[in-house]
């Protein structure tokens, strides 16, 4: 159970100390080779993954309705849990993605006496898991700023909300509040640690999960981790970095000097994390968009599904039926198809014996 | 008052240790939602259970009658007859709350007569509990004979579609 | 499997119990009155399905052929390709935890293995061992692992603890559907032969005869002449149900349950009262059939080949029998099977007209289809209109609760018609609370054909939730009937409420209906459907 997380853990030291020994000695593998492999690897894995699944068939139409269906015009239809129409259907799907609707459905029993511990616990998967995902979008739109020149406007903009809170104000009197502290790296870890410690502590969830449940946490909480570190604690040569990766989105690669090892684990967890994902769970990203549960409208008496596999089974006809039983109905007087040859007295005194 | 009371001791925590004792009889995976889980919809067996016990401790004393005990006893009982457990270990909780009282009574009161007729009141507390097992285990291999029985033979037979042997 | 009570783990751990192993590590133990017993094997010969022969569950050896993993892998492969739900609800789980405790076996079993994530992970530790890189590559770090006989054995034994309700997908944040798990797991079992009886045997009888018991045509009809009998004794009136009548206007199928099983049987009766009714008040003209005489679909539980195999009756006895549309009764899985299959399997139903009510004009456009029209609806339409004549009085000693059957509420969404239905013949009507009814409703426990009786410790545990729910509305209002729209319900509630609520009944929605509908030129009734006097005349009775 342990060696579970505690491997995925070395896993992730392991990994540092690669990028920390190699990078120095082999900076175009680390800056440059690797990068480029796994940006490779992510996007031709990720095609492949769903066109994977875009290959299998839809044989049936099985979305999970989720409240009243469309049926007299009288009763309320739930429009977007049970969508009859494609708006209805885009809602639906926009509401899953962009609010874990089913996952806060969670949270909608009723307060009771007694402790009120365990609701907290609920909303805070769904808060932790909103946090974590929401960070980690912040946090790559943010690192855009890093691969175009000159940087737009939106990302700037990003960057000024998730810069809120400002501690700059105090820098030169106390010498010590932080620069533009950015939320989102710092919510994405501590998000991250939560659902990390929530699998370590909660006995079920620890019964449930594999390491490929604890690695992409660890992965991602070291790649939010270098990055504060960067930011915040150690100097790094931004402009020096920029120039990396404007080299690398133009396909004029180049290794400027003077970059920090810190920079390099960073880098390198991020290439590992590109590589591991079309492999990992991590695809709920794309899967979620397939999910027939939730993607199909729930208009399958009004529309036919159609099955492209749909093939001819062997059926117990009524003419197979009729045959065996056409005695015992007409005498019992239900209609028949065809009058039996012999006349149905015989039958019963045959039945008598 | 309760004996508890008369014993110096509080109801809360010694519900809590028994309630414990009682949820750690499940799986570890499942103790957790058992014990956390406080909306009783969600979670029939663990609150259920923790309503039964807190019941049975304040039925400890004067209100002790076996009709309050049974009423208390019998949907905990209830539960634990269909599950996973032996007959002994689905009804030794309720000698756990000895050992549980007289570990919080302080060493000179060990002896002390309210604890002796407490301790009495237990074991009769168990005995019911054996009692309501034995009813829902009956229950059960009746409803496991009889229930195809009694739903479709009843309906055949009102129909007069079955014939009896025995009939005239 | 050496490294149990490692130290690291006894340090994390709060609770004073063993340290836990991990799942792939806790054998699995079949325990007596969990599970079903295995399928007759003439059964499955009928059927002509794999590998028919006695076996039993607890027996070492299962019988199974030669080369049964290669049959199960190559099973597996086959319908990753023709099912996208299996392909990404193998891949996509990212074991969040959500709907761990949303399973009513869960909740009353404790079993942590009855977790809905756990369920699948059976399932996906197999895929990922035969089919995925990681899995390969990383074996049990990735989560794998291979077939073996224990393996097959926990598929076995905890497929047939799930009831396909779909409450733990309501809760899913990708939709993965454990429903649909457990229906292509049992569709893999079948391949070597490893059904229970409780399904296969209705299967070949509802497959042969038309229906699960095995009754013959002339039974049936015997069957529904003896409720006209009762029906006249209670209202003076003589009603004269049509057996596989051509060009009728409504072809009826309903559940054999409710034919053959109380209190499924009054139910019954309600339909025999409602069609005369609208025979003498407006003419319409309803045909039953003896051929497609069974509306429950034990295929659904057993392989989709099956379902269509069964299901493919009803659109074959409308095309015989040219009705203008369906009319289907109360029953929970056969209204999935309508609802999200049958179209598809075995239509279009082009011979037939899109439904419309012939008495009040009202197109069921959502039915258009399909062109089968669910009770409920067919009901709450002709009571909207006030084209029925009731006397809810009739209903007033009993305090009624409405159970949401898990197909029609989370496989079709039908939960407001019902209600309505049962709001205007009954004057008392309390919900049970809100996470225990309509899409979260809990199953009955018996669903997906574990309602037998051998299993009854299975059954009771998992109509624990559903069971506590109706003793909060039953201690605090009083209810003392449980309605329902399913016929599993009607077979298997009754005992749970026997068990855990004594003293409540279960009702469907039409034996309701019926009782308080006023009939033209009806005797003044005494006693309700069951014999049992009505509000008022408990002296007349005597």
């Amino acid at each position: 159970m342990n060696k579970f997380y505690m491997s995925s853990l070395l896993a992730i030291f392991a990994l540092a100390l690669i990028a920390w020994v190699g990078a120095p000695a082999l900076p175009w593998l680390f800056g440059i080779v690797l990068p480029y492999l796994a940006v490779a690897v992510f996007v031709v894995g990720f095609v492949r993954r769903v066109m994977g699944w875009s290959r299998s068939a839809v044989p049936f139409a099985i979305p999970t309705t989720g409240g009243q269906q469309r049926s007299l015009p009288w009763i309320k239809q739930a429009k977007f849990d049970n969508p009859s129409s494609k708006t209805g259907v885009f809602v639906r799907m926009a509401l899953e993605i962009l609010t874990f609707r089913s996952l806060f459905r969670n949270t909608r029993m009723k307060m009771n006496e007694g402790n009120r511990l365990s609701y907290h616990l609920e909303i805070f998967l769904w808060l932790g898991a909103l946090a974590f995902h929401y960070a980690f979008l912040v946090t790559l739109l943010r690192h855009m700023r890093f691969f175009l020149e000159p940087v737009p406007g939106a990302i700037q903009m990003l960057e000024a909300v998730d810069g809120f809170f400002r501690l700059e104000i105090l820098y030169d009197s106390v010498q010590f509040g932080l620069p533009g502290v950015y939320m989102s790296g710092l919510v994405l870890l501590a998000a991250a640690a939560y659902l990390f410690l929530r699998r370590l502590f909660i006995a079920n969830m620890r019964y449930i999960s594999l390491p490929s449940d604890y690695f992409p946490l660890l992965l991602i909480m070291g790649i939010a981790f270098t990055g504060i570190l960067m930011r915040y604690f150690t100097k790094v040569d931004i402009a020096a970095i920029k120039q990396l990766a404007m080299g690398l989105v133009t396909f004029q690669p180049s290794i400027p000097a003077a970059i920090s090892p810190v920079f390099y684990i960073h880098l390198f967890f991020v290439s590992v994390l590109l590589a591991y994902f079309p492999f990992s769970k991590l695809m709920h990203l794309g899967g979620i968009f397939l999910s027939p549960t939730r993607n199909m409208l729930a208009n399958t008496r009004e529309v036919r599904h159609v099955n492209p596999w749909n093939y001819p089974v062997k059926v117990h006809t009524y003419e197979a039926y009729e045959n065996e039983f056409r005695e015992k109905m007409v005498e019992a007087g239900l209609p028949v198809d065809k009058m039996p040859e012999s006349a149905p007295e015989e039958m019963t005194e045959e039945e008598k014996e | 008052m309760a004996l508890i009371e008369q014993l110096g001791l509080k109801k809360d925590p010694i519900v809590k240790k028994w309630f414990a004792q009682v949820v750690d009889t499940y799986p570890a995976e499942t103790a957790r939602f058992l014990r956390r889980q406080s909306d009783p919809f969600a979670n029939p067996v663990g609150q259920t259970t923790l309503q039964g016990l807190r019941t049975l401790i304040d039925l400890l004393g004067a209100g002790f009658d076996v009709k309050s005990v049974q009423e208390a006893l019998d949907p905990i009982i209830r539960i634990r007859a269909i599950q996973d457990f032996t007959p002994a270990r689905a009804t030794r909780f309720v000698f756990e709350l000895k050992r549980i009282i007289r570990d919080e009574v302080p060493e000179n009161q060990r002896s002390s007569e309210e604890l002796q007729r407490m301790e009495h009141l237990i074991d009769e507390m168990a005995l019911t509990a054996f009692d309501i097992y034995m009813q829902c285990r009956e229950k059960i291999n009746d409803l496991k004979a009889n229930e195809m029985k009694s739903r479709t033979y009843k309906a055949f037979a009102r129909a007069g579609l079955i014939k009896e042997p025995d009939g005239e | 499997m050496a490294d149990e009570t490692p130290k690291a783990e006894e340090l994390i751990q709060i609770d004073h119990r063993p340290p836990a192993k991990q799942w792939m590590d806790v054998p699995v133990n079949i325990r007596k009155g969990m599970y079903c017993y295995a399928s007759n094997p003439k059964s499955v010969e009928y059927l002509g399905l794999p590998n028919a022969r006695p076996w039993n569950p607890i027996e070492e050896d299962w019988k199974l052929p030669e080369n049964w993993q290669q049959i199960l892998h190559e099973g597996f492969k086959e319908r990753l390709e023709k099912f996208r739900s299996i392909k990404v609800f193998m891949d996509i789980c990212v074991r969040c935890g959500a709907c761990a405790d949303k399973c009513h076996f869960f909740i009353g079993t404790g079993d942590p293995k009855n977790m809905p994530v756990l369920r699948a992970e059976l399932l996906r530790s197999v895929y990922r061992n035969d089919f995925t890189l990681m899995g390969k590559l990383l074996g049990r770090y990735a989560g794998a692992r291979p077939m073996t006989i224990d393996v097959l054995k926990e598929w076995w034994y905890y497929l047939f603890q799930c009831t396909e309700c779909r409450r733990c997908s309501v809760f899913c944040p990708y939709g993965i559907d454990t429903a649909e798990i457990t229906m292509f797991g049992r569709e893999l079992l079948n391949l070597l032969g490893l059904n229970i009886d409780w399904i296969a045997t209705p299967v070949a009888n509802c497959y042969r005869t038309g229906n699960h018991l095995g009754i013959q045509p002339h039974a049936f009809k015997d069957m529904i002449d003896f409720f006209c009998d009762d029906i006249e004794e209670i209202t003076g009136i003589r009603v004269e149900p049509n057996f596989n009548q051509k060009n009728a206007d409504i072809l009826f199928i309903t559940p054999s349950g409710d034919v053959f099983a109380d209190p499924g049987t009054y139910t019954a009766m309600g339909y025999l009262l409602l069609f005369h009714f609208l025979k003498e008040k407006y003419g319409l003209n309803v045909t039953w059939s003896t051929y497609a005489s069974e509306g429950g679909n034990f295929g659904s539980f057993t392989s989709h080949e099956t379902m269509k195999r069964l299901n493919a009756k009803m659109y074959l006895e409308a095309k015989r029998l040219k009705p203008k549309w369906i009319l289907g009764g109360e029953c929970g899985h056969m209204w999935r099977v309508i609802t999200q299959y049958m179209d598809t399997m075995n239509g279009p139903a082009d011979f037939m007209e899109a439904p419309v009510n012939p008495i009040t004009g009202t197109r069921f456009e959502n039915a258009k289809s399909t062109k089968m029209v669910h009770i409920a609806e067919f009901l709450a339409d002709l009571i909207k209109h006030g084209k029925l004549d009731l006397d809810p009085s009739r209903n007033d000693n009993k305090i009624v609760t409405f159970h949401d059957s898990c197909n029609p509420a989370r496989g079709m969404g039908m939960l407001d018609e019902p209600r309505y239905v049962i709001k205007s013949v009954a004057n008392h009507f309390f919900e049970m609370p809100a996470n225990t009814i309509r899409e979260q409703t809990f199953c009955c426990g018996s669903g997906s054909g574990l309602n037998a009786g051998e299993n009854m410790e299975e059954r009771m545990a998992g109509a624990l939730p559903r069971s506590n729910a109706v003793k909060y509305v039953h201690e605090k209002h009083g209810v003392n009937m449980l309605a329902c729209v399913c016929a599993i319900d009607r077979a298997a509630l009754p005992a749970a409420m026997d068990y855990w609520v004594p003293g409540v009944d279960v009702t469907g929605m039409t034996e309701l209906v019926a009782n308080a509908l006023i009939m033209p030129g009806e005797q003044e009734r005494t006693t309700d459907l069951r014999g049992e006097p009505l509000p008022g005349m408990e002296e007349a009775d005597e």
